[in-house]
């Protein structure tokens, strides 16, 4: 399960690192990927859109005596979190601290990993709302391979800060349902900017959107095409047909020697130019769908399947055998329930809704427990997510609906668990929990102060740290950030 | 004998049936914490008892009569069934799927014309038997503002609901309530112009007046829409207005004032902007606590204060949702919570969906408070009702313990035992469970 993941962060850390050495954050990662010997970042993985994240420059900070959470499965009561150099340089009991640490009382207080939400279309579906605004589906063609949500994001949607006042700290970006094949999404870090790139998490794969069942085929049954379920899965077919043809003249071989740089490479010595992945290139003309397509099969690109039916999942699963790319993540999976055990066995994480159902057909058989019981196997990877801007600001209550449901079922799960849900959780979906996800000495410190128990509708988050900087204070107006579009309006109390 | 005594006699002849039933039916609940929403406000370690489908009395110590069912709350919250918000339960069954949606007349689609009528009336597509309404009950929701919707063939008149109790009963009770859509999610349906809405409104009340006649070439009602609409006008009729902008909404006041309109506002995402003035009309709103965000140039003032804003002022808070609030009924409960994380008393989310809305629909008689004389619709929580870790343990209707369940927890309970193998002889889950769980 690991294994492609691995290797896409390696190639992927090294494609960003080399030219930009973001703030020196990603270049230290705990676990070094960097150090693989696969360390030519595939052709398909190249980025000329490349992250300008820096991370803000924060003293050492220890959150003292409070309950944490560190995203593992463990629970600390009494315990300190220290951040020092925008990394987690300890959880414990009692910890040492710099005489130079910022101390923070976390009596009373609950202490968790930033929030991750793996589904979100902030940026390309901002508010307001407006026509111009619609910028999440390329609803022109049912497979748009090509296209990048990153390239859509809107840096001023004011919903980023609020999701920041939730606890979000990291988000995936993807293209909307209307495609069979989406596009590529984008892993940001919540962080305000003016560029997207100033968000983009450094290293992070991409992820590829696809869809099932009845979106495509409402968008496309009057125009040419798909019209029906199985009009839907002849398209991914014939698009993984293409891809892996493409590979194959373009893919990676083997015995892999150093390659000569291809005209369509440029020879802008951006650090990439020697990436050719094939000996035996025939120099064809670049073709982004196939790219991102021939990147999936790879496994450097990570496939996120917006998938309700349990059937279609299964489908969506031979599917993956039959091309030879593994599925990160179903996204909605309102009847992943149905199929828990096989996604736990094949590890594949489900990223789900509390109680969303019946908004259409196939969302009918939603229940509240469908989280609860995707999360009970072995190897399990149950993830709550959003698809809304009003849900990322609330995961942890969409959670806590959860827990009080499964306990009802006889499923008890305690907080230390259900946290794992919008953070290690997410974070393994994401291909980034060698990053961040957890409170894990040398992660990013990306880290949440509540004022209490997160899974409880009065929980808020008071202070979130991102790198170890304090981007979100909601006792500090001066740590509350605010859109370009939000200037001037005539809105008082800025912070809710 | 005097009007009095006859009423007494009454009074003793109805206890007497009552007391009857009782025999059956009378349950006392036992030590809750019970939240009247009444003049008593919160009891702790408090009775209430049930007979003839009726509260009969609140209070500590209560006695229990022979035969009554005794339940020990242990202290658990004790509230009144919550108001689910303004949703299309039970007309509507799968969002997306036309054939079983009801709430929304567009008779004009075909040709784009405006077709006013003010006496569509959508509880008489209501299905009692739709499998939204276990859903919902289960999670203490046990009634509902039935709404009309508007599209273009329609107007920015939808037509009129009313509220439904969600015990299977195919009625509406109360008075019916007329829905009218104001500013830019309506100006498709006002010739592109928010402006316009007024005209529209104005020229309705001139054919309602006769100032216009039936027969005049701008006439836009039916003779059962001028009737229909009259009763609206001058007081006669709650009229519950969409409209989020801060200038619809004082237009709005000015507007209801000069017609004497009894209005009510759902959204109201600006609406703490005018909060003295809708306090001062006397003007129920019914947010959208989680709705913070500039939706749309209509919502820019959008905040998670806005109930807490417009309570302190003294406007009457009630709740509803925007999205899917049908099948997200059950989420109403949490749009309160936040709204008390976000500086509204605890008393005030509660009152949201349970008095206020009683009140604004005329059904504050029968539903939204445990006080003598209203029907026993009561749900006994595991914790604090606005809490999202909180769920309901048992739902009573009319007094009746209604079955916990619904077609969810049937698919849970199909789904979450273990299968046996096919080599084991086990059958498919789509046969009754046996001897697995």
């Amino acid at each position: 399960m690991l294994r492609p993941l691995t290797t896409a962060l390696a190639a992927a850390l090294l494609c960003s690192c080399a030219t930009t050495a973001p703030a020196g954050n990603a270049a230290t990662a705990p676990s070094d990927a960097t150090t693989s010997s696969d360390a030519k970042p595939s052709r398909f993985m190249q980025d000329p859109y490349q992250s300008t994240y820096r991370a803000i420059a924060a003293g050492p900070v220890l959150i003292r005596n409070a309950t944490v959470l560190t995203g593992t499965g463990e629970r600390l009561d009494g315990a300190d979190v220290l951040m020092r150099d925008g990394r987690v340089a300890a959880v414990g009991v009692a910890l040492d601290a710099p005489a130079d640490a910022t101390r923070v009382d976390g009596s009373g207080k609950w202490v968790t990993p930033g929030i991750i939400d793996v589904h979100s279309h902030l940026g390309v579906y901002s508010s307001p709302g407006v026509s111009a605004h619609s910028d999440g589906n390329e609803a022109t063609a049912p497979v748009t391979a090509n296209v990048w949500a990153e390239h859509s994001v809107w840096p001023q949607d004011p919903g980023f800060a609020k999701a920041m006042a939730g606890g979000v700290t990291s988000l995936q970006v993807l293209p909307g349902s209307a495609n069979l094949v989406g596009g590529r999404g984008v892993t940001l870090k919540n962080v305000p900017a003016t560029t997207y790139q100033a968000m983009k998490f450094p290293g992070a794969p991409w992820g590829l959107k696809m869809a099932c069942g009845e979106n495509p085929k409402r968008v496309y049954g009057q125009k040419a095409g798909p019209s029906t379920r199985m009009g839907n899965v002849s398209g991914y077919r014939a698009a993984f047909i293409d891809a892996s043809e493409y590979l194959k003249k373009n893919g990676k071989k083997q015995d892999d020697a150093p390659k000569p740089r291809r005209w369509w490479e440029g020879g802008n010595g951006n650090g990439n130019g020697n990436a050719a992945d094939s000996e035996k290139d025939t120099g064809g003309k670049r073709d982004l769908k196939l790219d991102t397509l021939a990147g999936a099969i790879n496994g450097d690109i990570l496939v996120h399947i917006h998938c309700y039916r349990a059937d279609e999942m299964a489908t969506m699963l031979d599917l993956a055998k039959e091309f030879g790319f593994k599925i990160a993540a179903f996204h909605h999976g309102v009847e992943a329930y149905k199929l828990a055990d096989r996604l736990a066995a094949e590890g594949v994480c489900g990223a789900l809704w509390a109680d969303w159902w019946g908004f259409k057909m196939e969302a009918f058989d939603g229940i509240q427990e469908n989280i609860a019981i995707v999360d009970r196997p072995a190897n399990s990877c149950a993830i709550v997510h959003s698809d809304s801007e009003e849900g990322i600001q609330r995961l942890n209550q969409e959670a806590a609906k959860v827990i009080a449901h499964a306990k009802l079922a006889n499923m008890e799960i305690a907080p230390e668990r259900a946290i794992r849900w919008l953070t290690r959780n997410a974070a393994k979906s994401l291909g980034i929990l060698d990053q961040t996800g957890t409170l894990e000495a040398g992660k990013m410190a990306d880290v949440v102060l509540w004022n209490g128990n997160p899974f409880s509708v009065y929980a808020q988050a008071e202070q979130v740290y991102v790198d170890g900087a304090r981007v979100y204070d909601r006792k500090d107006s001066a740590r509350q950030p605010k859109s370009d579009f939000m200037l001037g309006q005539s809105v008082i109390g800025g912070a809710l | 004998m005097t009007r009095r005594a006859l009423k007494a006699l009454a009074v003793a002849a109805l206890a007497f049936a009552a007391f009857n039933a009782a025999a059956q039916d009378s349950v006392l609940i036992r030590n809750a914490t019970v939240h009247t929403g009444g003049a008593q406000g919160t009891l702790q370690n408090a009775d209430v008892l049930i007979a003839g489908g009726k509260v009969r009395a609140v209070g500590v110590g209560l006695i229990a009569p022979a035969n009554a069912q005794v339940i020990d709350a242990q202290g658990r919250p004790l509230s009144p069934t919550l108001f689910g918000g303004i949703t299309e339960i039970g007309l509507e069954e799968v969002s997306g799927e036309k054939s079983t949606v009801d709430e929304t007349l567009a008779l004009g689609s075909e040709t784009k014309q405006m077709t006013v009528r003010p006496e569509f009336d959508v509880t008489l597509a209501y299905n009692p038997e739709s499998l939204l309404i276990p859903v919902a009950r289960i999670e203490g929701i046990g009634w509902t503002l039935l709404g009309a919707g508007t599209a273009m063939g329609g107007s920015i008149v939808a037509g009129q609901g009313g509220v439904v109790r969600l015990d299977g009963g195919p009625d509406p009770i109360g008075p019916r309530v007329l829905f009218v859509k104001l500013g830019a999610d309506a100006s498709g349906l006002s010739g592109s112009s928010r402006a316009a809405q007024w005209m529209i409104l104005d020229q309705l009340i001139d054919e309602v007046r006769g100032r216009i006649g039936p027969d005049a070439n701008a006439a836009l009602l039916t003779p059962a829409g001028r009737a229909t609409l009259g009763r609206y006008i001058g007081g006669g009729g709650r009229v519950m207005v969409s409209v989020n902008r801060a200038a619809d909404i004082r237009q709005l006041l000015r507007w209801a004032a000069r017609h004497k309109v009894r209005i009510a506002i759902a959204g109201g995402a600006e609406a703490w902007k005018l909060a003295p003035q809708l306090a001062a009309a006397k003007v129920p709103v019914f947010v959208d606590p989680l709705a913070n965000l500039p939706a749309d140039f209509d919502a820019v003032g959008a905040t998670m204060e806005n109930a807490a804003r417009l309570r302190a002022a003294g406007v009457a808070v009630g709740f509803s949702q925007g999205g899917d609030a049908s099948h997200n009924a059950r989420k109403v409960r949490q749009l309160a919570g936040n709204a008390v994380a976000a500086g509204l008393p605890w008393a005030d989310g509660l009152a949201g969906i349970t008095s206020v809305p009683a009140d604004a629909f005329g059904v504050g008689g029968e539903v939204g408070r445990i006080v003598p004389g209203q029907r026993a619709d009561l749900v006994l929580w595991s914790g604090d009702p606005l809490e999202v870790s909180s769920v309901a343990l048992q739902v009573w209707m009319d007094g009746r313990a209604i079955t916990m369940r619904s077609r969810q927890t049937d698919l849970r309970d199909r789904y979450i035992r273990s299968e046996v193998p096919a080599e084991q002889g086990g059958l498919p889950r789509a046969y009754p469970a046996t001897d697995t769980r």
